[in-house]
């Protein structure tokens, strides 16, 4: 079982882009869950997505504490919680940020993969609106290697508008990925 | 027979499920987190879905006063709320399993403030529990989206003739995504027949007086009467699960659902959601060669005694792990109800409380919980008291 923890802000679309996650893995035969955690609606504010991704039923209906993959919607939101926490041995980290950023960021040990992608201007550029949820699939379909992009571009274009396909599509073209124990 | 995956939420699944149970006439009032519900319910009716008519209403105490008229016209009738939203429908919610009318629904559980929240828990459908309905608990999407369907079976059944409730909690349910199956609106329709209200209803061609000054004699044979549709409502709960068994080849066991139960010698016994962690914990333990099972409890009211007390006695141990609290027992919910089934006294048992305002039952404190069970069952005894389990990372001193 494949377990993802998604952070970003209130109206980033992370709940909307672990729903995403779930419907391409059953598009492609597996089980997946995923379940938000965010209070009453307030922009800006830190939400988290957890997401489950199997070959057989999920039972668990519990938040994701020891992910194989972190994807980061946001990065000043690492201000607010802590990314890492609990973070499994060679998991993967998928981030919204610049280069400057990606060099600044202090990763842990467990961290075997870094993909990062500038999703902000991507979504910019593709929706004329800072919504990064759609480009992030994307970077998150190739860093993670368990989904392909194709199925997350279509039930992304089907909700959010055809523009979107092209931003999963960039986001997997132009993520980044570094290997963060060769680089140390 | 061509059945449907349906990715979709708690909150859709429900929506599905009342969509395909056709009712009549639909009212409900947005809370959290029970508002995409209502959103759902809204789409299928603006889209010509679901043939219904949907009341946008002030209040909770007004949408369960107009399904009240509704459902004594005959017509078949839903509504979801929450916790505060609950606890204003108070009034109409008692008088509607009072007056017999069978009225679906669901409560996407949310804890009680104070202090201030929108997260979940089943304290405010528990709290009333002694209201006259039938109560029904699930723990995943598909169990909500076939509970539904059953839930206007057992409620129009003739020998019932009372509302349900179907409980499902707030977040880790209601925005749950997974997939569901969808059987195909024919099989839906033969497992529902026509609701059929003679027993009380509003006819100007047959007039009834409705819900008159009754004096205390005759106000306890209702009283009798309903005591004795709950009881007839264990087995009309147990048919329908057969019976949709028969349409969809599912089964949530009916009153009650036990997980590797057969030669467990200590019995984990849940409610809601919380009971796929317990699964996974049950099979750790299974793996360690612990006999260990589980007993999920669907149906709170009617409470399932003679089943519950069938399934722990000769057992060695039991314990309940209660996302609630019994203000003066020191004590959950569940835990009291589960004793008062008549068990033998000399069985070990232990309660445990967590999971309130939507903190997270995890795997691994039912880890702790199966440890601790199994020692009472290797010669532990009873505690007086509950054992909270907490979050490590976040409760800090308490």
């Amino acid at each position: 079982m494949k377990e993802v923890r998604l952070h970003g802000r209130g109206g980033q679309g992370t709940g909307k882009a672990s729903e995403i996650i779930v419907y391409a893995a059953v598009q492609e035969n597996m089980y997946a869950t995923a379940v938000p955690y965010f209070g009453f609606e307030r922009s800006g504010a830190p939400v988290s997505a957890f997401v489950r991704i199997d070959d057989d039923v999920i039972w668990p209906k519990t938040q994701v504490y020891n992910p194989d993959c972190v994807v980061v919607l946001d990065p000043t939101v690492r201000r607010a919680v802590p990314l890492f926490e609990g973070v499994k041995d060679g998991a993967c980290l998928v981030i919204n940020c610049d280069e400057q950023l990606v060099a600044e960021l202090d990763l842990p040990e467990e961290i075997a993969d870094v993909g990062w992608v500038d999703a902000t201007k991507i979504s910019l550029d593709e929706l004329g609106r800072n919504v990064p949820n759609t480009t992030m699939l994307g970077a998150f379909a190739r860093v993670a290697g368990w989904l392909g992009w194709e199925q997350l571009a279509r039930r992304s274009a089907d909700i959010f508008g055809e523009p979107n396909y092209t931003a999963v599509k960039r986001g997997y073209e132009e993520v980044q990925i570094l290997n963060h124990r060769i680089r140390r | 027979m061509t059945v449907n995956v349906e990715v979709v939420t708690g909150n859709e699944a429900a929506a599905l499920a009342v969509k395909m149970s056709r009712p009549d006439v639909i009212a409900a009032y947005p809370i959290t987190p029970q508002s995409s519900l209502v959103e759902h319910l809204g789409q299928h009716v603006a889209d010509g879905q679901l043939d219904a008519t949907m009341s946008e209403v002030e209040s909770e105490h007004s949408a369960m006063s107009i399904l009240q008229g509704a459902s004594l016209s005959g017509g078949r009738t839903f509504t979801a709320t929450s916790s505060q939203g609950l606890a204003l429908m108070y009034e109409p919610y008692f008088r509607t399993s009072t007056l017999r009318l069978p009225i679906v629904m669901a409560i996407v559980n949310r804890e009680m403030i104070s202090p201030q929240t929108v997260w979940g828990g089943p304290q405010d459908s528990l709290s009333l529990r002694d209201s006259g309905w039938i109560q029904i608990y699930v723990e995943n999407n598909q169990e909500i989206f076939d509970t539904i369907i059953q839930a206007f079976r057992v409620a129009e059944d003739q020998d019932v003739l009372l509302p349900v409730n179907v409980c499902y909690d707030g977040f880790y349910l209601s925005h749950l995504t997974e997939p569901i199956e969808v059987p195909p609106a024919s099989a839906v329709d033969g497992y529902l027949t026509p609701y059929k209200g003679e027993h009380i209803r509003l006819d100007p061609d047959d007039v009834m007086s409705v819900d008159p000054l009754t004096p205390g004699h005759m106000l306890m044979e209702y009283r009798r009467r309903h005591l004795e549709a709950q009881t007839r409502a264990l087995d009309v709960i147990e048919t329908a699960d057969t019976e949709y068994q028969k349409i969809t080849g599912r089964s949530w066991g009916g009153l009650t659902y036990g997980y590797r139960l057969e030669d467990a010698r200590a019995v984990l016994v849940t409610l809601g959601s919380m009971t796929g962690a317990a699964r996974v914990a049950v099979d750790r333990a299974r793996a360690e060669g612990r006999a260990v099972g589980l007993l999920k409890i669907r149906s709170l009211r009617p409470f399932p005694k003679q089943r519950v007390r069938e399934q722990l006695s000769g057992r060695d141990a039991f314990c309940v792990v209660d996302r609630n609290v019994s203000f003066g027992w020191d004590s959950g919910i569940v835990y009291r109800e589960v004793l008062g089934a008549g068990i033998d006294g000399s069985i070990p048992s232990l309660n445990f409380i967590g999971g309130l305002g939507g903190e997270d039952i995890t795997v691994s404190m039912f880890d702790y919980v199966v440890d601790e069970l199994w020692a009472a069952a290797n010669g532990g005894t009873t505690r007086d008291s509950c054992e909270w389990l907490c979050n490590p990372q976040r409760s800090g001193d308490r």
